[in-house]
């Protein structure tokens, strides 16, 4: 039995019309060999003057490319398939000239033009540029509204997500009239009416493993203003991934960070932050609030971050980390060196594609504060039956100010392990939060005190608000 | 050899040029080969694989050309060239585009041009690679 050889249509005329040959060799490089012993004509469209195997001519043996295996030296065994597979690659001669400025786009950007950093030159290189915005929310706000109006050629987005009342604090791409719209949708009017110039290109998905790559390809800069580790780490990976310079910001209450992480010329996300934090142990900004201006801020310098890469003008964040104090108004910096243990961007990486980034920020597996839940309209109608019930609102002071059920006791989660002797410990007893994450390390602490019939309300007040009492306000 | 081309697949290649300006489109044209004349019957439009310079590069890479072919073949057709644009460029194949050529294959490529797309042409390289020739493309009424 020998070794079948699957030759592509344009090979064909070569090899007297035929699509599958049979030839005996014990090598991928003998195989080829013999062929165009054979078929002399094939022989330059496989092989450059220098005897290489063309780029664009790739050989799998059984479905697996040689450049995998051992290249020409694969062996091959009688019964085996080797297919000879096009790559098809071409393009114009010369890099396109940038595109030119229409008369409205020159009156337009007239405070641009006037910039020798800018210039005519800079202002066509904004046009032709592509930014990625994973995000449309709060950091995604004032950065899509400036490099729209800067003139950014496309704009794409990523968010699927609707525009929610407590967004308008701090989103403000997001109008009251777009409540209950898609944030994207909200988002393309907005950009267009900026400025019409400007192509949107919109992904309505959340950003995943599997999509990323080919979503992040399309562009020439990616913002993340994301507000999840594992879409943070996805974002940077996909970025080394591609060679794609990632601007990076972060909020949380009063502070803000940002840099840009590109690993071709610096460290990227994980040479700061190798491993996630455990989950639940920085809240979010659901949890923890965050200032209306401060995304404004950051966002604004992601923007500004993005448009210097573009334009080649002045020094980038790369290689530095910017940390903003809101309440005492002051910048700082931390310079950031790339580690050449990086698994990502070191020397020898171990990530080498996208991974499960849920896994590996350790949320779905196993949850870290697990327990008994009880829903806001079981507790309602247990309580009514069981007057004995516990309560505890274990927010702060200043949340059960905004809002607080009726007959609760109030015990924010810092100080309860010291007062754990306000509670008895035979009662039936119900911890409280906003959202349902700080009440489950209440119950952690009080059961590992020993206390034995602790349940967490599922979505905290929120959920109460929702499903049992519409005068208890959100927030 | 003549390329014939229904006018149905002329403008999906041009809309496909204009929609993804000022980047270069590329896909695949499946069809038969029969006295001297390649048939198209169908378009398989492709995402442009390069990473980089997508205004003047496409690329098309194995497994998407395997994919490709296997959904050709199971209708009895086979790739009988390929299609790409070069945007705000003339419908003429660059030193690259021949470097890069296979031969036999039809390469249509379709001029856009601020975004509209303009004239387009087919070529073909030459047996011993030296040079891409213009092809007829022959346009049936079907």
């Amino acid at each position: 039995m020998a070794v079948t050889i699957l030759i592509p249509t344009p090979l064909r005329p070569f090899v007297d019309g035929r699509g599958v040959l049979q030839l005996e060799a014990t090598s991928v490089g003998e195989l080829l060999e013999r062929l165009t012993v054979e078929h002399d004509a094939l022989r330059p469209h496989l092989f450059a003057d220098d005897g290489r195997l063309r780029s664009f001519v790739n050989v799998y043996v059984n479905d697996r490319d040689i450049r995998q295996l051992s290249q020409k030296e694969t062996p091959v065994r009688p019964g085996d398939t080797v297919s000879i597979v096009p790559s098809i690659a071409g393009g114009t001669a010369v890099a396109t000239e940038l595109p030119k400025l229409s008369h409205e786009e020159i009156l337009r950007y007239s405070r641009h033009l006037i910039l020798p950093q800018v210039g005519p030159a800079g202002q066509r290189k904004l046009k032709a540029a592509r930014v990625l915005l994973v995000g449309a929310g709060g950091l995604g706000s004032p950065a899509a509204l400036y490099l729209a109006a800067a003139g950014v050629g496309t704009l794409g987005l990523v968010d699927f997500d609707v525009v929610d009342k407590t967004n308008l604090q701090r989103q403000i791409l997001h109008g009251t009239s777009k409540i209950g719209t898609s944030k994207l949708e909200s988002a393309k009017e907005r950009i267009h009416d900026i400025n019409p110039n400007v192509r949107t290109e919109t992904f309505e998905t959340r950003l995943t493993s599997e999509n990323a790559l080919a979503i992040l390809r399309e562009f020439d800069v990616v913002a993340d203003g994301t507000d999840n580790f594992p879409t943070r780490y996805l974002v940077n990976d996909a970025c080394v991934l591609l060679g794609k310079p990632n601007v990076y910001g972060s909020i949380f209450r009063f502070e803000g960070q940002a840099s840009v992480f590109y690993a071709k010329e610096g460290p990227c996300y994980r040479c700061l932050y190798a491993e996630p934090p455990p989950p639940g142990l920085v809240p979010s900004c659901a949890e923890g609030g965050v200032l209306g201006v401060l995304p404004g801020i950051i966002g604004s310098i992601q923007a500004l971050e993005a448009l210097k890469l573009i334009l080649g003008a002045g020094e980038s964040l790369i290689g530095r980390l910017l940390l903003f104090d809101a309440l005492r108004l002051q910048f700082r910096e931390l310079r950031l060196e790339k580690d050449p243990a990086c698994p990502v961007c070191g020397g020898n990486p171990t990530v080498t594609e996208l991974i499960d980034y849920e896994a590996f920020c350790g949320i779905g597996a196993a949850p870290a504060y697990a327990g008994p839940e009880i829903s806001a309209s079981q507790l309602a109608a247990e309580w009514k039956r069981n007057s004995a019930l516990v309560v505890v609102d274990v927010r702060e002071p200043h949340e059960r100010e905004i809002a607080h059920i009726e007959g609760t006791t109030l015990i924010p989660l810092s100080e309860l392990p010291g007062r754990l002797g306000e509670l008895d410990g035979h009662a039936e007893i119900v911890t409280h939060c906003h959202h349902g994450v700080r009440s489950m390390k209440a119950l952690e602490i009080l059961r590992a005190a020993g206390f034995g019939k602790v349940r967490s309300l599922q979505g905290g007040i929120d959920a109460w608000s929702v499903t049992v009492d519409p005068d208890v306000p959100r927030y | 050899m003549t390329l014939v081309l229904e006018p149905r697949h002329r403008d999906a290649m041009r809309r496909h040029g204009e929609a993804d300006y000022p980047r270069e489109a590329c896909g695949l044209i499946g069809g038969t080969a029969e006295d001297g004349r390649k048939i198209a019957v169908s378009l398989v439009p492709l995402r442009n694989a390069r990473t980089d310079a997508l205004r003047n590069r496409y690329l098309i890479d194995p497994d998407a050309f395997r994919r490709a072919q296997d959904t050709l073949e199971r209708d009895g057709l086979e790739v009988i060239g390929v299609y790409h644009s070069h945007p705000d460029h003339p419908p003429v194949p660059s030193a690259f585009d021949r470097d890069h050529a296979w031969p036999w294959l039809s390469y249509v490529i379709v001029e856009v041009r601020g975004g509209r797309a303009g004239e387009h042409k087919s070529w073909v390289l030459a047996d011993d690679r030296g040079a891409f020739g213009e092809e007829t493309i022959w346009q049936s009424r079907s």
